[in-house]
């Protein structure tokens, strides 16, 4: 049976179905994200000064990627806009163009971005220990000048084998640079281009821990917010870039030989669709990556 | 709404994305003193403008086509 109103308008709504169907969809993604991104701003809203994570995130990685999404749209839009003048070479290109967007997008934040979270620690002191630590902390300084005083120190674990292990009795940090250098006023603030834990090991003794997370989900309400959003994101990424594949291939061919405007319509709708992830992406970045 | 339209609203917020990302780019360079976020506020307004031209012609080049589903 064939299935109505794929090409031509339907005489009550004025549209092709499937047009209909994509917006009702984006409709219910927009209360989807809406929803994440206003316990997101309520979280970051809410908490104290100085207590809320800022500049851990790598942001010329993330304008890299924020560049890339947006030229996939300036792809996806051409390969339709192709379509429609019936030029099936030029559509091609431009859509093997929109997929490798979407896959580089997506092996940056899988092989690099988050990765490189899960293989950093914090370690949060017992409120006891921290005068122990004041080397790495600064403390006394920060108290002075009416700051929020540090509480966990952050980079590189040498041993994470200590996590587990009982008669390991202290975790091996190669600290990140701020705590090398605790009382330099330049690490008050936070700083947005990545620097590399350092090779300035601190040892930290296991009974002066509260505890120790990787920089995933657990860590804090940031992270748990950042994995989650992006991560929601990153599906809708990935399933956009299968759908355009699917696309892509040869079977799509046989459909723009038989009616080439059909192509063209289901091109639309899935354009309309990546438009939206990428505009998810135009909130996520200035809201995890700058504020 | 069409594609064509969706696509010119996105490269509005686009736009206005580049021009954020400037400010925020002056901003950080007025607290850091690092003349790096002064060079990424300039290619953020660069961005930006180039964003606007393309939004124009992008505009014109559907009107031209007469592509208006």
């Amino acid at each position: 049976m064939e299935i109505p109103y794929t090409i031509s308008t339907r005489p009550d709504t004025g549209l092709w179905n499937a047009k209909i169907g994509i917006w009702l969809f984006l409709a219910s993604e927009v209360m989807l994200f809406g929803g994440l991104f206003s316990a997101y701003i309520f979280l970051r809203l809410d908490a104290q000064p100085g207590e809320w994570p800022h500049g851990l995130l790598n942001v010329p990685v993330g304008t890299m990627n924020t560049a890339i999404l947006i030229m996939s749209s300036v792809t996806v839009v051409l390969a339709w806009a192709a379509l429609k003048m019936r030029r099936y070479n030029a559509y091609w290109w431009y859509m093997l163009a929109t997929i490798m967007c979407g896959v580089i997008f997506l092996f940056v934040k899988l092989y690099y971005e988050w990765p490189q979270k899960f293989e950093h620690y914090g370690v949060f002191l017992k409120p006891s220990a921290l005068e122990k630590y004041e080397q790495y902390l600064g403390n006394n300084r920060r108290t002075e000048k009416g700051m929020e005083p540090r509480i966990e120190i952050s980079g590189h674990l040498h041993n994470p084998e200590a996590i587990k292990d009982p008669s390991i009795k202290e975790y091996e940090i190669g600290l990140d640079p701020v705590f090398v250098d605790p009382n330099n006023p330049t690490n008050d603030r936070p700083h947005f281009l990545y620097v590399p834990p350092t090779d300035h090991i601190a040892k930290i003794e296991k009974e002066d821990v509260e505890r120790i997370d990787s920089f995933g989900p657990w860590h804090s309400a940031y992270f748990a917010s950042y994995f989650t959003i992006t991560g929601l994101h990153g599906a809708h990424v990935l399933a956009g870039v299968l759908v355009f594949i699917y696309m892509w291939l040869p079977v799509s061919k046989k459909l723009y030989q038989r009616n080439p405007e059909h192509l063209a319509n289901r091109v639309e709708v899935c354009g309309l669709f990546w438009h939206f992830v990428d505009l998810v992406w135009i909130f996520v970045f200035p809201l995890f990556y700058l504020l | 709404m069409s594609l064509k339209a969706f696509h010119i609203v996105f490269v509005i917020f686009s736009t206005l994305l580049a021009l954020g990302v400037g400010g925020w780019c002056i901003w950080v360079n007025l607290v850091e003193d690092a003349p790096v976020y002064l060079a990424g506020a300039i290619a953020s307004f660069a961005c930006a403008l180039a964003l606007v031209v393309y939004g124009v012609w992008f505009y014109r080049k559907m009107k031209q086509l007469r592509i208006l589903t």
